[in-house]
This record gives C-alpha cells, structure tokens and sequence, in this order.
C-alpha cells in the first residue's frame, strides 16, 4: 500500500466560492430553530470528525491500527445532521463506516481512537475495531460490520419504542450496497407492514466499495420504498440544513405517526473505500475533486455560517486548532494505554458470566491447550 | 403434578412467563391466528392478544433480526421457527448479532432473546426440514442451547431461557411435542448446565439429549431384560452451557461410554463429548468412545429407511452399547 498523507480537506481559513450560499434549506424549520451556538456545535462536530479522521490515517500506515479502516471523510453532514436531531427515545443505528455517527452522538474521541488502537480503554474494550463502536447510553447501537445486518437491528429497535409506548424513532443507516441485501427487504416489509418509527437511511456515497450504483443496483435506490407503500425522501448530504430539514420532517411523521420511510441522502467519500483501497480502479481523481471543490460538506456549511455571521475567521480557526489537538490528545492517550489481557478474552461474551455470580451451572467456555 | 404433553408443557411457560413479565412477546409465523403450526401456542392470541401474540411474514432473517433489535432495548421476544432447519435464512442475524453484539460493545448490550422451535429429523419431510443444528448453535460463544427431551424439563427450561439475559436457543422436537409426562406445579424454573441421569447404571453411560434420551431408555430396558447389563443414561438437558462434571462422574462409574445423539458424526455435539471425556478422563476408560447418531448424509425421504436406518434408534443404541461391551 502506497503511504498516504494527511491532506486537509476543508480549508479553515479561506472560503470555496464555488459553493453557493445561503442555503435554500436555511429557512426550514428545524434550521430556523438552532440558536446560533448550536448551528457552531453542529459545525464543530464535523469538523472534529474530519480531523479524528485524518488523524487515523498515519496511525494506520505505521502499523498502529489493525484490520480495516473505513473513512466517513466527505460524508460528515449526514451522520452530525441527522443525530443533532435525537430527542431521548430516538435511536441510531449503521454499519461499518461508524466513526462519524459514534462522534456525532457524543462518544468521547479518546475512547474511540483506543479502540482503533485495540487499547482495553477503547469504547468497546479493544474487543469491536473499528466497524464495531456501541454507545448504547447514547442510543447509539452500533458499528456493524455485514452489509445490511443492521438494518432487521435498527427495525427491532423501532418496534421495542412502539411497544413500550415512547415517542421515538430508530434512524437505521446503510450504504447504497446494503440495498439489495435480503434482510433490508425483509426489514422495509415488516417495518411498512407493522407501521414501525424506523427511518431507514441510505447514505448513497455511489460506490458499494468498488463497484459504482450503475454497475450494482437496478432504479433509483430510495424508489424502492415505494413498493412497500413506505415515504421516500431524497436529499443532498453535502448542506447539513438539507439533512436536518428532510430528515426533521421525516422523523416527526415516525415519531407521531409510527409512519416508517426511505430516506435517500446523495453523499461522497473522498477516501477509499477502506484505507487498504488504493482507489485508482474504479473512479478518476477529478470526480474526487469536483465533489471536494463544490459540495465538501465542511465548506458548505462554514461559508453558511460565516453567510449568517455565526462564523468569524477566529471562531472556524480555534475550532480546527481544538479539533487537531483533540485528535491528538487521542492519539497520546492511546498509545498511553494498555492492551487487554488473554484473561479479558472470555469476558463480556455471555451477560451471565459478566456477573459477580452465574446463574447457570455447568461448562460454559470450552478451552483448549493455552 | 400435573400430566401435560411436552406442547402443554411448553405452552404453560410461555404462558406463565406473558402474565409475568410485560416485556414478553410471542413471535413468529403461524404463532397466532393460525394457533401455532404444531399448535404449541394454540389459544394464545385469544387469550393474551395480539400485541402479545404476533404472527410474522414468511421472513425470518427481518424477524428474528427484529427480534434481536427489540432485545436490546429490553423486550424479551420469544421467536418460534416454524422448523429451527429455517435458522440458515436468518443465520447471520444469529451469529454475528445475537452472538457478538455484546462482545464487540465490549459488554455494553444484552440480548435476552429466545428462538424456539422443533429441530428433528424422522417425520420423512426431506433434508430441507429436518436439520439438527445444536452443535452449529453451540459452536458460538454467546449463545446458550438448550435441548430438552420431556416435559417437566421442557417447561422449566422454557421458563429458564426467558428470563436468561443472554440469547437462548431452544431446540425442541416435533415427534416429542404429543408425549405426555408428570409436570410439578408451581412456578419452577431448571438452571441451565444441570444434566440428569435419567437412568442409573454401573456397566456402561450413555450421554444422550433430546429425543434420543426416549431411545436409550428403552435400549437399556432391553439389555436389563436380556443380558442383564446396567446403562447409566445421562441426559444433558443443555449442550451450552454443559454439565461436564456429572458426565465425567458417570464416567469414572461406568468406564464406559456411548453417546447418542441425533447429529451426524462430523464435528457433532458427540464429537466435543467424546474430545471432553478423552481429554479428561483418559484413565477411567475401558474402551474407547463410540458414537450412534444420524447416517452421514441428507436427510432421506424414504420414510422406512429414515426411521430404521438413518436415525437413531433403540435398535441402532442396542448394537453401539454392545459394541462398546465387547
């Protein structure tokens, strides 16, 4: 694998012109209701994404993080739009490419850098990785790693806040190659059927890894929804107004109604597909640049604000400066931490052996010679 | 004591446990307007309603990956496959979510669910239905099986896996589902991993679960009349967690063994048996280990050939113990 650097993507201290501002989604009401700190605390989070994120890079080309590495790079909006909009019973749930969703909920960087690292301070204990990060205190369920699964996942959750009676909702994401995976079907059947409060939200960054929506997927991956009777919505994923607009409505309609949709969100990564991806194969690097050059999701939303005057140069430069030290505060405390041990290895497999006593009797672990 | 049948049995835990815990929801196709597909949740939607009682689509990937979903957020469903050979359409929801979801938290999440549901070949319904997949199941760290073979087991295991915190398989058998047995009152729940020694014996131990606990019985009865040889049948009630201890006692009583099990012997649960008491009770043995279990291969329609040949049976059981006694 040819090393890769860490290049900035957005500019913090210069605007991109050819992003147009206002956005036309800054009138809609979910937009309209953020004060001007919580429009910097949206801003702030994806930029904290961003530089996490760039900051996992050289960590993993030294050898540092294990497996694989899937980037949200380029893809911010979506994940911060949509979890800014949580009220206590809404709930999250994605699949692999997690990173942005687990710092969009709230999760503390620190954790989820000693996770990458395999570090027993990770958020999972440095027994998920990276395509397995779980804040269930957050509502945030995960982090899984076989296309699709997660959705018949983010479909029980919606069923559990209907039965127990709660004003919720469940957010289920997925990549565009989720959407011809079996269990989503079955799970847009079910949730259409039983009138469940599940969003099932397509990230559609136009590549099931390698392979384009062209060469992947028949019609218009949101369309598909209609076929079960279910609502699809279709938006951009480079203005977050946009996100939080249409998936503000979307929301309010599971939660009241218990009506389930389709929300298909036009997004783009700018890495590969995971960092092992050399991406030359499939896509030329002026699609990258055309995308980063008009529609980076950062940019568009730091020339809306500073548009708004809710940015000023001082404010988008001390958040980047925070956002790399935070990154590197990550880093340090990583390193800084220690591995599980082999004894930790059978821990945290069974709830019942996770307790001061078992409740069941008998050999539950079958070892051989250690 | 009451004499239920082993589909009485189950139906008076799940019961029990619906008008115990609010939480507890009876899933799966046919469970409720239909009364169940073998009827073992017959009356429940009109009893309990149908918030209680759902009946699904033809779906068990997105059923049982709802299910697994609802757990997490502390319903306790208990799902019923119509036939546990229907569990490969929802295996990935099986093992790499109910299974690993709270080891990849990190112990953040528990899945109290339940998947139920008969698992058993003789009924001539061909390979596709009559999977006996305890040992697949079990191979799993995070999941728990459990394999009863009468009722009064039947029922406080049922009611054991439902108030478990941890994923549940129940196996059950649809040629077991009409045999009636004495069942205590009360409610009386059986902690997993508690084999028992459904027959005391000093000449050899079967160690057997299931259906095939009805097989060994009736094969030690025989050899008892004819040869005068004492079976011990050890029936392991649940194959995860496992009651080692009391099949290694058996063993240093006996020095003996034979299992029975209706697996086919490749990678079996008689396999991890037989590796077990190998490994740790070398020196109790007299003979070495033999296995009767299913004829390696599909399942054979041939409803003779299937009941006589590829199954265990008493016969079959008879020939193995007098192998061993050789």
């Amino acid at each position: 694998m040819s090393k890769q650097t860490s290049a900035p993507a957005a500019s913090s201290t210069h605007c991109a012109l050819s992003v147009a501002v206002p956005s036309p989604h800054a009138k809609a009401p979910a937009n309209t209701a953020l004060n001007a700190e919580q429009k910097i605390e949206i801003y702030r989070k994806m930029v904290r994404i961003r530089r996490f994120e760039e900051r996992c890079l050289p960590v993993y080309n030294a050898g540092k993080i294990g497996g694989f590495l899937h980037l949200y790079i380029g893809q911010e909006a979506v994940a911060v739009g949509a979890c800014s909009l949580m009220g206590k019973d809404d709930h999250v749930i994605t699949a692999y490419r997690d990173h942005g969703h687990a710092i969009a909920v709230g999760m503390d960087t620190k954790a989820l850098m000693a996770e990458l690292y395999g570090k027993v301070t990770g958020c999972s204990k440095g027994k998920g990785g990276s395509m397995h990060y779980f804040a269930p205190d957050k509502n945030y369920w995960g982090g899984h790693g076989i296309v699709g699964g997660q959705i018949p996942l983010g479909t029980g959750l919606a069923y559990a806040v209907k039965y127990q009676g709660k004003k919720g909702a469940s957010m289920a994401f997925m990549g565009d190659g989720a959407v011809n995976q079996g269990a989503v079907h079955e799970a847009y059947n079910l949730a259409a059927l039983w009138d469940l409060p599940v969003l099932f939200v397509i990230e559609n960054n136009r590549y099931s890894m390698g392979t384009s929506q062209e060469r992947s997927s028949a019609g218009e991956l949101g369309k598909r929804a209609e076929a079960y009777g279910m609502k699809c919505y279709q938006c951009g994923g480079h203005d977050v107004y946009e996100v939080r607009a249409t998936l503000d409505e979307a929301l309010k309609r599971a939660r009241e109604q218990h009506k389930p949709a389709v929300v298909e969100i036009d997004t783009y990564r700018y890495r590969g597909h995971s960092v092992a991806d050399p991406d030359k194969t499939y896509r030329d690097r002026k699609e990258i640049e055309d995308y980063r050059n008009t529609k980076d999701p950062i940019q568009v939303f730091q020339n809306q604000l500073v548009h708004e005057k809710v940015l000023t140069p001082e404010i988008i430069e001390k958040i980047d400066a925070d956002a790399r030290a935070e990154a590197e505060r990550a880093v340090e405390f990583s390193e800084a931490s220690p591995f599980p041990t082999a004894d930790d290895i059978q821990k945290d497999v069974y709830w019942e052996t996770d307790q001061a006593q078992r409740t069941s009797e008998g050999r539950i672990f079958f070892n051989s010679v250690k | 004591m009451a004499t239920l049948t082993y589909r009485e049995a189950i139906r008076a835990a799940l019961s029990e446990e619906i008008e115990r815990d609010p939480n507890v929801v009876i899933m799966g196709e046919e469970v409720a307007q239909f009364n169940g597909a073998y009827k073992v949740t017959e009356g429940m939607l009109e009893k309990y309603g149908p918030k209680r009682i759902v009946d699904t689509p033809i779906s068990e990937a997105g059923f049982i990956g709802m299910g697994i979903g609802a757990s997490m957020l502390g319903i306790r469903p208990v799902m019923e496959l119509m036939f546990w050979s229907f569990f490969s359409v929802a295996y990935d929801q099986i093992v790499n979510n109910a299974a690993n979801v709270r080891y990849m938290s990190g112990g953040q999440i528990a899945c109290p669910i339940v998947i139920r549901g008969p698992a058993n070949g003789g009924t001539n319904v061909g390979a596709t239905h009559s999977h006996t997949p305890e040992n697949i199941l079990a191979h799993h760290p995070g999941l728990k099986v459990v394999v009863p073979s009468n009722a009064a087991d039947a029922k406080a295991l049922m009611k054991t896996a439902i108030r478990d915190n941890d994923p549940v398989m129940f196996l059950e058998n649809t040629l077991l589902y009409g045999i009636a047995g004495e069942v205590p009152d009360g409610d009386i729940c059986l902690p997993f991993g508690r084999a028992h020694i459904a027959r005391e014996g000093k000449d050899l131990t079967i160690v057997t679960y299931g259906r095939c606990v009805l097989h060994s019985l009736a094969a030690a009865e025989k050899l008892k009349a004819d040869k005068g040889l004492d079976i011990e049948v050890v029936d392991l009630r649940t194959i995860r967690p496992l009651d080692v201890d009391t099949v290694l006692k058996s063993v240093a009583k006996t020095h003996r063994v034979l299992i029975v099990e209706e697996q086919r012997p490749f990678c079996s649960v008689g396999t991890m048996l037989a590796a077990t008491i190998q490994e740790e009770a070398f020196d109790e043995l007299d003979a070495p280990i033999l296995r009767v279990g299913t004829i390696d291969a599909p399942a054979i329609y041939a409803p003779p050939v299937e009941k006589n040949f590829q199954l265990p049976n008493p016969e079959r059981v008879i020939a193995g113990i007098l192998k061993v006694m050789r």
